[in-house]
């Protein structure tokens, strides 16, 4: 690891204001610590958010979940509010890497960082999230820009992801063997206004499946899915997955997701 | 006092190792220590062209940089080879030179090239980032069944080929196959696995200026034969002036048999640079650079007749050596594979044939089982398959060619003292309830799923011994194992045995055994091992021999002990030797009430004189103290075996495999502490799952490893593994006074085609490779779905 300064911020104005584009915010540091310590990453300033206060908690209104960005994975996960608003969320973080993870990483983190098999990001989507930083707040589906690529500027720190409460909803997920990523992650989510099917794993960056989701404004049920056609041309390919096991996949996954709905 | 061995005593190691109190090597600091990197090829297959280290000798704390330059200068000798093996045509085999530093050519990715010295390891690692390396990058060899036909690799050894080893009769196999119905034909693989040892590598060196000794800490299986290697190859330095300490060492599995690379440079590079060094790996250098074991290529086949007996077995194979071939590296795709690929069979006719092959990878040997799992692996998945093809049960096939008598002479080597195969797979069949499988099987199918039950019957050669024997199979070494036991004057007993505990847990079962022999409660004896100044002479761990060759020269060392104690205590209490009888820890006159305690023996054994009431109770001819030591040599290997059983639930729409059942049921002959035992048999369970679903060790055609970190290379983990259902069976060995036999391999050897067998049982025979992963496992099943249609 090369040397960093390391900052400990009071407030998010602070935060925002020592940050640049040759430095990381540090929550759980999950991934940026074993970045840093494989050489894959570098600093010059580190920057601690975990002490401002005002970042972390869980709100549930009669419509939202609002989760602060440095909330860990085990307090998504056991916290009741959650499990009674959107179960399935509650779910998806208890799934999550393994305990050690969960009780460090944070859902900022996760999104932030936008891995391609990351969990939460196909959360954000299906639950029509809003993220909200210090200057803005930004819809779920314009957020998430590429592999690792969100439209955050680098002194931009988010605060809290407002998620909105479905009817109904499920996310299932075929962990990668080794790290538990998902290989595939479809997160079904039914809203007054419109079906999501957030899909994650699959591609280099999380997207909203609209064929699904259109096949299942028709008929919301596993059969529906049988008809749609998925294109494995633009899935990932590595040594757990082809890009044809991968599209097969998403259909199984999302009508295990929509038989768990 | 009522015996010990057999009963289930807690570990004496639990408290230090789950308080973190256990002393490893990377705990052991030396003041005035520099910090060692290793500058690694980043090629598999390069020459080196050019080191320059003029910048990074000028990085701030930089001590010294050296390299192969300076190791031939100083004529340090390479890594070698243990075995020597002869090829079926009567040739040597071929082992290429393998320096510490590699001087000219590069062979794998992780092949050490240079080290740096410096004052803090961030110093060390910026400096190491500083030498200029120059590399011809070559075009590296690194599929397994391309090699033979690829470039050399090595100069002078064409083909890449070490050996082409056979061991049967060709003639005899032809002749039966010729009069078999049916032959059964088999191509299978055996997947590359890397150990993971918990404790990555470690070695930390301290160089005694004013003594010229090296004492070198190191995470090793067997310090004396590091030392012994390192001192006679390496010449390093004389024997009697390196001190090698293996101290807590945490998990092994065969990957720290082996002296490496940075034992030899770290201890040279000491006594060079007059200071102590410590290195430790980095995880990444550990998937690297540990050996890797397994990876073989086979093609097998068995001639049957109709009613399922077996009359011949061919085993075809290319095993993987890797770049270099080290200390088990050409024995254990030989003499530990070879016997035992004909199993638990009578079997008329068998050959193996061995073709071992160089590849830019790293260097592969032995592996928790070393050889065995992959024999094991290839007579039960051919055995399977004859039962499909024939229509018969897979018990019944085994049965059918079990042997009954004992001793019996299995096909290729070995001479098996004791065993009772029936009876274990009896015992198996019951306790796995074989009988519900297809009730169970109905049940999964309504739901969508499918289940598949494996069936292996398992032996193995272990207790890695019999010095004549290994010498004429070509070991470089004699493979007994020593013990001295030592009476202090106040009574306590310090036992210290030449194998050596890396999670096996000497310092109970050992303890037991002293405890029983000795009549000394338990407590009052320490277990020491794992130290070159401590004990006369050791060969170390590995092949499930720690109790039945080092344990049996406790109980030996100890009859020595009772012995001497016999005479002391005859003159003490003044009579002859013959009539005292020991019992419980006391010395008795038969027919009288005189006695004395082995603590008063010991203790009068170091006051040789006259005082007062006290008369030199030494015999004539004896000396003072009460300590001796033993060197065992067993006449024969050990034969441990078993079978398992397991059943598997398939999602055909995902392809995941559900390990639901597993049944082991295992004969270790006694069992000295079953707690221990149970703990030896499910560690091993989960490595042969792991290879069976999990674990593959993957290199890209340029020779890069690609499964390199714990997000990419898949170990087993607790919620992977249903509860284990253990079940023992004893035949005692015949060739040990204990009858003890071995356990530390046997779940690793018969778990993977346990597994498999039931994953290909549930998938209707369609044959996957190893590991049995969700998109292979899913692509059999829509396969099986199709055909299934067109028999509709």
């Amino acid at each position: 690891m090369k040397t960093f300064n390391y900052h400990s911020a009071k407030d998010v104005k602070e935060a925002s204001k020592l940050a640049s584009s040759n430095s990381a915010f540090l929550a759980g540091g999950m991934t940026t610590i074993p970045s840093m310590k494989l050489g894959l990453a570098s600093y010059k300033d580190i920057i601690d958010i975990k002490r401002i206060k005002k970042l972390s908690g869980i709100k549930v209104s009669g419509k939202t979940v609002t989760i602060g960005a440095t909330t860990k994975h085990s307090e998504v996960a056991s916290s009741k509010d959650i499990k009674k608003a959107i179960p399935s969320l509650a779910a998806l973080a208890e799934g999550i890497g393994d305990p050690q993870v969960r009780n460090r990483g944070t859902i900022g983190g996760s999104i932030a960082n936008n891995d391609p098999a990351a969990d939460y990001p196909s959360a954000c989507i299906a639950l029509n999230a809003t993220i909200h930083t210090n200057n803005r707040s930004i819809d779920a589906e314009k957020f998430f820009r590429g592999m690792f690529e969100t439209c955050l500027k680098s002194t931009e720190v988010i605060e809290a992801i407002e998620f909105s409460i479905p009817e109904k909803s499920s996310y299932q997920k075929l962990p990668n063997p080794a790290s538990r990523y998902a290989i595939i992650g479809v997160y079904v989510a039914k809203h007054k206004t419109g079906i999501n099917v957030g899909v994650t794993g699959a591609k280099s960056c999380v997207y909203n499946d609209k064929d699904l989701a259109g096949a299942l404004t028709k008929n919301f049920s596993s059969s529906a899915i049988d008809g749609v056609k998925i294109s494995s041309s633009e899935m990932n390919s590595d040594i757990h997955a082809s890009s044809d096991y991968r599209a097969n996949m998403v259909k199984a996954f999302a009508k295990k997701a929509v038989d768990a709905c | 006092m009522a015996s010990l061995v057999g009963s289930r005593v807690e570990r004496k190691e639990d408290k230090r190792f789950l308080t973190g109190k256990g002393r490893y090597t990377s705990d052991i600091n030396i003041a005035n220590q520099t910090y060692a990197i290793f500058i690694r090829s980043p090629h598999a297959r390069a020459k080196i062209k050019k080191i320059d280290t003029s910048k990074a000798l000028k990085s701030s704390g930089v001590v010294d940089i050296l390299t192969g330059e300076h190791i031939a200068q100083d004529k340090i000798g390479g890594l070698i080879a243990g075995w020597a093996i002869r090829s079926e045509d009567g040739s040597e085999m071929k082992c290429p030179a393998n320096p510490p530093l590699a001087k000219d050519s590069v062979n794998f990715v992780g092949d050490p090239v240079a080290v740096v010295f410096a004052e803090t390891l961030d110093e060390a690692r910026a400096a190491a980032e500083l030498v200029k390396i120059d590399y011809k990058v070559l075009k590296a060899v690194s599929n397994l069944g391309e090699a033979m036909n690829s470039e050399a690799i090595h100069d002078g050894i064409d083909k890449n080929l070490c050996y082409d080893w056979l061991l049967g009769d060709r003639q005899k196999v032809k002749e039966a196959f010729e009069k078999a119905d049916k032959i059964i034909k088999l191509d299978i693989n055996n997947n590359r696995l890397i150990p993971n040892a918990m404790e990555p590598r470690a070695c930390v060196i301290d160089y005694n200026t004013a003594s010229e000794e090296i004492t070198c800490y190191t995470t090793s299986q067997n310090p004396h034969l590091s030392r012994l290697i390192m001192s006679a190859f390496g010449g390093v330095a004389p024997e009697n002036k390196l001190r090698v300490v293996a101290p807590d060492v945490g998990g092994g599995f065969g990957s720290k048999i082996n002296l490496y690379n940075e034992e030899i440079v770290c201890s040279w590079a000491s006594k060079k640079i007059e200071r102590p060094i410590k290195w430790v790996a980095e995880r990444t250098e550990s998937f690297l650079t540990d050996t890797h074991g397994r990876d073989h290529i086979t093609h097998a086949e068995l001639a049957v007749t109709n009613d399922g007996k077996f009359l011949g077995f061919k085993n075809e194979t290319i095993a993987n050596l890797g770049a270099y071939a080290r200390v088990f590296g050409t024995v254990t795709p030989t003499y530990l594979f070879g016997p035992c690929a004909t199993g638990v069979y009578i079997m008329p006719a068998a050959y193996s044939n061995v073709k071992a092959v160089y590849t830019n990878t790293a260097p592969v040997d032995a592996y928790r089982g070393a050889g065995r799992p992959e024999a094991t692996y290839t007579i039960e998945r051919i055995v399977d398959k004859a039962a499909m093809e024939l229509g018969m049960d897979p018990i019944e096939i085994r049965m059918k060619n079990f042997p009954t008598e004992f001793p019996f002479k299995q096909t290729l080597v070995h001479q098996i003292d004791s065993g009772d195969y029936v009876a274990g797979l009896n015992k198996a069949k019951e306790m796995a309830d074989y009988d519900g499988f297809a009730a169970r099987k109905k049940e999964s199918e309504s739901k969508g799923k499918l289940r598949g039950i494996g069936v292996t019957s398992y032996f193995e050669a272990c207790g890695i011994a019999p010095s004549p024997v290994v010498m004429m199979l070509g070991c470089g070494v004699g493979l007994w194992e020593s013990a001295e036991v030592r009476f202090n004057p106040t009574g306590q007993v310090t036992v210290y045995t030449g194998s050596h505990s890396h999670g096996q847990s000497h310092q109970t079962t050992f303890a037991q055994i002293a405890a029983d022999e000795l009549g000394v409660p338990i407590e009052n004896i320490d277990v020491v091992h794992g130290d070159t100044d401590k004990g006369t002479f050791g060969m170390g761990t590995y092949g499930s021999r720690s109790l039945t060759v080092g344990g049996i020269a406790i109980v030996n060392a100890c009859k020595k002990i009772v012995n001497k104690g016999k005479r002391i205590a005859a003159k003490m209490l003044e009579a002859s030797p013959d009539e005292v009888d020991f019992k419980n820890g006391e010395f008795v006159v038969a027919k009288s009430n005189k006695k004395k305690t082995i603590g008063e023996v010991a203790f009068a054994s170091y006051l040789p004189g006259v005082r007062d009431e006290v008369k030199s109770p030494l015999p004539e001819g004896d000396e003072p103290g009460l300590i001796e030591s033993s060197f065992f040599d067993p006449a024969n290997f050990s034969f441990p075996a078993g079978s398992h059983i397991c059943e598997v639930e398939i999602d055909p729409e995902t392809g995941r495999v559900k390990l639901d059942k597993y049944t082991a049921v295992d004969d270790f002959g006694t069992i000295v502490n079953p707690l221990i035992v149970e703990g030896q048999v499910h560690g091993g369970l989960a490595q042969g799952i792991g290879q069976a679903l999990y674990e593959n060790a993957e290199y890209d055609d340029s020779g890069q490893l690609i499964t390199a970190s714990y997000m990419d290379y898949t170990m087993p983990r607790a919620d992977d593994l249903p509860d284990f259902n253990l079940g023992f069976t004893c035949t005692k060995a015949t060739t040990n006074p204990l009858g003890v036999k071995g356990c530390g391999e046997a779940g690793t050897i018969a778990a993977t085609p346990t597994v498999m067998n039931a994953v290909i049982n549930a998938l209707g025979g369609k044959e996957i490779s190893l590991p049995a992963t969700a998109e292979k496992v899913w692509k059999a099943c829509k396969e099986m779905k199709k055909s299934n249609a067109k028999v509709a």
